[in-house]
């Protein structure tokens, strides 16, 4: 057996975990150190992956496969393809560039990366896992830490939102959990491997049935439209790193879900309900957008901007095609990493203004420059400008989706009119104007603090001028499940 | 393969500026003559390149309209999605690319004296270099995938450089304003692309060309060709989406010339020439094409003759011109757009340099506080009064011989009233124009002024833009044998043959105009506030600019707006409303059982997933209970 790349990768926040239970409380500077270490090792670990993926062979490779609970047939599973690689790399990126824009954090240090490291493994597990069983524990795991990093280190009515978020995505898992047993006693198979029960065909009655609580489960994850209200609260009581995390990552666990979980397993269902996807994620994609203009916080902006463009995620699955599925994919990716540059950016002006409120910004460009190089780029990057990677995801998305959407996509394409318009509201009134002297005692960024914004700036630039890097990966991954179970109608009876 | 070092080595045209772009942003930023040098040398590059493939197009006869060269590398291949970066290279290309990197060369010499002790000296330089780099990619684009990716980036590059006194409110306001009522055209021009890409399966422009050619899906075609134009109708300031032009002088003076007079607005044009054969397919769009290029012009001239500033003048001028261009491509000469295109460039750039000359002078905008500059700036005001000339269509200056050709298309095609409006257009731009000029330049000093001529690097390309406005309108005069219409053409290239009437009655109408503003505002044989007076309404409808940007701003105040507010309302109240009812309802349940009084939130959580596990098992019971 070659060596376990994709057990190193969920292992090595682990492992920061243990090293940082050992360090004193009061060693913040060498905590820090630890996590970036043991999150940087997931950047260079992902990339590796990334780098010797095979493409002409495709499928789950670097699979590693431990029974664990025979009786049940629970089995320590790990694999990627072109789906889960992309949003394992995303992780890493988030996490990583998430630990530097923490850098300034004093309270309770040690504690805090903790459990957003613990929170960072249970997201790549379910990414890596390839057992449904598995699926569930790692996102349990990754909640409860979401629940204290938001409850403790907060700001803005922390706790409301804690709960609020914790009791959401719980609701929302419980749904996927109710399919998860389901699945597992219809097919009798003994097994939660996803790989099996895939292959397996499923009747009619209970496909439409098993997709629906997916949907209705992962649409609370996405948020999917009216399930959506607990991620404004949530974004905008987190602390920096949670929020990018939460937004850039976390939100990508429902379209996962529901692509490999929901689409693949149980195509015939989703071809039944993706209408009902189709009409609700245009709200996401127009309302969201609309409601982002009426916002006077700044996280609230891009929280709501968050439900817009993840609109565009569901456009994409529920459109059921090669290229609508493979824009899904990319448009998962690409917001994450804007998202995350957003929030980078929001916590830093933040921590120094300490208000977010865009009425009581104006002119910060002359303060802060690079912090206003860094919104521009990522308010271009999510109203969709070429050379950024986020067009080429929509584009894939529309040209998908107008095929079978054509009224519908149409609307959705009206959300980069929108989008254009509240993001250069934000851009005007808050960076440009005159100098306002209140201001400027405002220091830029520098030094460690610019690490996330170049990095995140520089993965959307690069990925927006060589998207077929990304690109061809996915369609490597999707193309296969969209031949073989969506173009033929998989149908059957266990009676 | 024909040898060229321009053909082979095509790429550089715009990566040469993207590279004088990058460099400058990371390493140069602080040095501020070598980010200008830098700017500049990559722009004679480019520059060196394209005279190379105009030499090859005007000596080797080899490539040409209809058998052009195609150079292309594949950028993105999947599942059927497959998008080419490629050049196509043919005298349209090639005359685009002359004006293009020809004016931005002369325009950033301009700027090293313009922009002199401006703080962002080296951060003008770096997105001038932007510009050129997108504009370039557009230019030699083979396919509209990659169109529309450099249209966004030179709306970007516009987006950048209007606002690029960012602590000026007004600026601020301008960019935001060109870059969203350019998206919403934008929003037309992409739905347009892909339902393009759908029914042909290809964004290749040849390709597309054979497809179009051979299909007869008339209403397909009508659709597909209207909504490509929308388009155009944003970048290239028609109405109604025009309002974002004149507000874009907010700019430094060189990027209102470069890039809102002589080339990023006439993208527009260049894209309905690179895909005539689409509009051309049917006649609705056509005939559409050209009603609202003629009424753009007409409109547009109409604002210009009421305006005080001097910028905005030249912008209302631009608009009207961009007008009669995309009229000729609708009346079916896309020689007569693009050589009007060439021959404005020239001209329109020529006099905003030397808008930019007095503004840096005098440090003002309202010509009615100008009066008498001629006599203290000789180059700049002759420069000017070339450039006028040119504007209004004096023979032999550069916009008769393109303008002429216009109205000749409009006669002989039949379009009897738009060659009136364009006629009555003609008849406004020489008197606005000279109004401008006498207001500005003559007469007597109406405020307390020092003026001085702009240093050489600014008058010298003043003089050399003036020669072209001089000259560079005999390229397509009738009397040449191998002139513009001989190289750039759609189908078969049609001579134009001169048409004395016009020449003379176009000629007749340019000097009347320029005889009127003489009367008023030098004679002062007409009161120019008399009229106004009297005609008060309609003055004020004109100075207001027919009321377009209340309407939008009413419309976006008033409606966008509030729509926002009522859904911001609906998310809190009732989407979340509706929640926090639900979690009322378990509490209060919960609370009768004395089960959740701990408020703990694994208890609540326990309660509604056994909540969701009751209901789901009981709707499901029949299929999970079978398997037993």
């Amino acid at each position: 057996m070659s060596f376990p790349i994709l057990s190193s990768i969920l292992l090595a926040p682990v492992l920061g975990v243990l090293i940082i239970l050992f360090i004193p409380q009061k060693e913040d500077k060498v905590i820090k150190i630890v996590a970036a270490l043991a999150t940087g090792l997931t950047v260079i670990l992902s990339l590796i992956a990334y780098a010797y993926y095979d493409q002409s062979i495709g499928g789950l490779q670097f699979v590693e496969h431990i029974p664990w609970i025979d009786e049940l047939g629970v089995a320590y599973g790990l694999g990627v393809d072109g789906i889960s690689l992309p949003l394992v790399l995303l992780t890493a990126i988030v996490i990583f560039t998430g630990v530097f824009a923490s850098w300034g954090l004093e309270k309770r240090v040690k504690e805090f990366f903790i459990f957003l490291l613990a929170l960072v493994a249970g997201v790549f597990g379910v990414f890596l896992t390839t057992d449904l069983f598995f699926f569930y524990l790692f996102f349990e795991i990754a909640v409860i830490p979401m629940y204290i990093l938001i409850g403790v280190w907060g700001s803005t009515n922390k706790e409301y939102s804690a709960m609020k978020l914790t009791i959401y995505l719980l609701v929302g898992s419980a749904f996927a959990l109710i399919v998860i047993i389901a699945v597992y006693l219809y097919t009798g198979l003994g097994t939660f491997d996803i790989q099996t029960l895939t292959q397996q065909t499923y009747d009619i009655g209970f496909q439409k049935f098993a997709f629906l609580l997916l949907m209705v489960g992962f649409g609370f994850l996405v948020p999917m439209w009216p399930l959506h209200t607990w991620s404004p609260d949530g974004h905008v009581a987190a602390p920096t790193a949670v929020s990018m995390l939460h937004a850039g990552v976390l939100m990508k666990l429902g379209g996962y879900g529901l692509i490999r979980a929901g689409i693949f397993i149980f195509p015939e269902g989703a071809k039944f309900w993706a209408p009902v996807i189709a009409i609700l994620c245009i709200v996401n994609v127009v309302y969201g957008a609309m409601v982002a203009m009426a916002q006077k916080d700044l996280k609230f902006v891009i929280g709501y901007s968050s439900v817009s463009h993840m609109g565009y995620v569901l456009l994409g699955v529920a459109s059921l095609n090669t290229l609508s599925i493979s824009g899904a994919v990319a448009q998962m990716f690409a917001h994450g990493i804007m998202t995350a540059l957003f929030f980078a950016l929001v916590g830093n002006v933040y921590n120094k203004a300490h208000t977010r409120m865009i009425a009581d910004f104006g002119g910060l460009a002359h303060q802060m420059p690079r912090i206003a190089a860094g919104f521009v780029i990522a308010g271009l990057a999510s109203l969709g400008l070429p050379g950024l990677v986020n067009f080429v995801a929509e584009f894939a998305i529309f040209v998908g989706s107008f095929r079978v959407y054509p009224v519908l996509t149409i609307l959705a394409i009206s959300g980069i009119v929108i989008t254009a318009v509240y993001v250069l509201r934000v851009v005007q009134n808050v960076f440009f104007g005159p100098r306002n002297p209140k201001w400027d005692g405002l220091e830029d960024v520098r030094g460690i603090e610019l690490v996330p914004i170049v990095i995140l700036c520089g993965v959307l630039l690069f990925l927006g001028f060589f998207p077929s890097l990304l690109m061809e990966l996915i369609n490597n991954g999707v193309d296969p499940f969209v031949q073989q179970y969506l173009t033929t109608p998989k149908v059957g009876g266990m009676f | 393969m024909i040898e060229s070092i321009g053909i082979k080595y095509i790429w550089l045209v715009p990566l040469a500026p993207l590279l004088a772009f990058i460099l400058i942003t990371f390493l140069f930023k602080r040095f501020q003559l070598l980010s200008a040098l830098t700017a500049i040398f990559s722009m004679v590059v480019s520059f060196i390149l394209t005279f190379d493939i105009l030499r090859v197009i005007l000596t080797g006869h080899e490539i040409t309209m209809n058998t052009p060269v195609e150079i292309a590398v594949p950028w993105l291949n999947i599942n059927g999605l497959y998008i080419e970066m490629g050049a196509l290279i043919d005298p349209l290309t090639a005359g685009m690319l002359f004006v293009v990197t020809f004016i931005s060369l002369l325009i950033m010499i301009y700027s090293v004296g313009y922009m002199h002790g401006d703080p962002g000296f080296s951060r003008f330089f770096s997105y001038l270099a932007l510009f050129v780099f997108s504009m370039l990619g557009l230019v030699i684009a083979n396919n509209y995938f990659q169109m529309f990716v450099f249209w966004e980036l030179v709306g970007l590059s516009s987006y950048l450089l209007i606002g690029f006194y960012f602590y000026k409110d007004s600026a601020a306001q301008a960019n935001k304003k060109a870059f969203i009522t350019n998206r919403v055209a934008d929003f037309g021009f992409m739905i347009g692309v892909i339902i393009l890409f759908l029914y042909f399966g290809t964004f290749n422009f040849l390709e597309l060309a054979e497809g179009i050619s051979a299909s007869t899906d008339l209403a397909f075609l009508t659709l597909a060709g209207i909504l490509v134009f929308i388009g155009p109708i944003g970048k290239s300031g028609q109405f109604p989406l025009h309002v974002w032009l004149p507000d874009a002088m907010e700019g430094p003076t060189p990027v209102s010339a470069l890039i809102h007079a002589a080339t990023m607005v006439a993208a527009g044009v260049f894209l309905l020439a690179r895909g005539f054969v689409l509009f051309a397919s049917a006649s609705a769009t056509i005939t559409f094409i050209a009603y609202l290029g003629g009424f753009t012009a007409f409109f547009a001239a109409t604002i210009a003759i009421t305006q005080r500033d001097f910028k905005r003048i030249l912008a209302f001028s631009t608009l009207s011109q961009l007008g009669y261009m995309v009229m000729a491509i609708g009346l079916g000469s896309l020689t007569a757009g693009m050589f009007h295109l060439t021959t404005h460039a020239f001209f329109k750039a020529l006099m905003f340099l030397c808008a930019g000359s007095v503004i840096h002078a005098l440090h003002k905008q309202d010509i009615f506080e100008m009066g008498g500059v001629f006599k203290k700036m000789k180059i700049t005001g002759t420069t000017m009064v070339i450039g006028g000339l040119a504007i209004a269509g004096i023979p032999p200056f550069a916009g008769f011989w393109s303008k002429d050709e216009i109205l000749l298309v409009a006669k002989t095609n039949g379009f009897t009233f738009l060659y009136v409006l364009a006629s009555i257009t003609a008849f406004l731009t020489a008197f606005y124009m000279f109004r401008l000029i006498f207001l500005a330049f003559f007469g007597e000093k109406r405020s307390d002024y020092h003026a001085h001529e702009s240093p050489l690097t600014m008058t010298i390309p003043l003089m050399i833009l003036a020669v072209f406005s001089i000259f560079g309108g005999l390229i397509g005069a009738p009397f040449l044998e191998h002139g513009f219409a001989y190289y750039v053409y759609f189908g078969e290239p049609h001579h134009p043959h001169p048409d004395y009437l016009i020449m003379g009655s176009s000629t007749l109408i340019a000097a009347a105009g320029i005889f009127l503003a003489w009367l008023v505002y030098i004679k002062k044989a007409i009161s120019a506030e008399k009229i106004a007076n009297q005609f008060a309404p309609l003055y004020k409808f004109l100075y207001n600019k027919w009321y377009i940007d209340e309407i939008y701003q009413w419309f976006f105040n008033k409606v966008v707006l509030s729509i926002s507010a009522l859904l911001n309302w609906c998310d809190r109240n009732i989407v979340d409303g509706i929640a926090h009812g639900i979690a009322w309802l378990i509490r209060t349940t919960g609370a009768k059982g004395r089960y959740i009084h701990t408020g703990s939130l694994q208890t609540y959580g326990l309660v509604i997933f056994a909540a969701v596990v009751v209901i789901v098992l009981f709707l499901a019971g029949p299929v999970v209970g079978g398997v037993q």
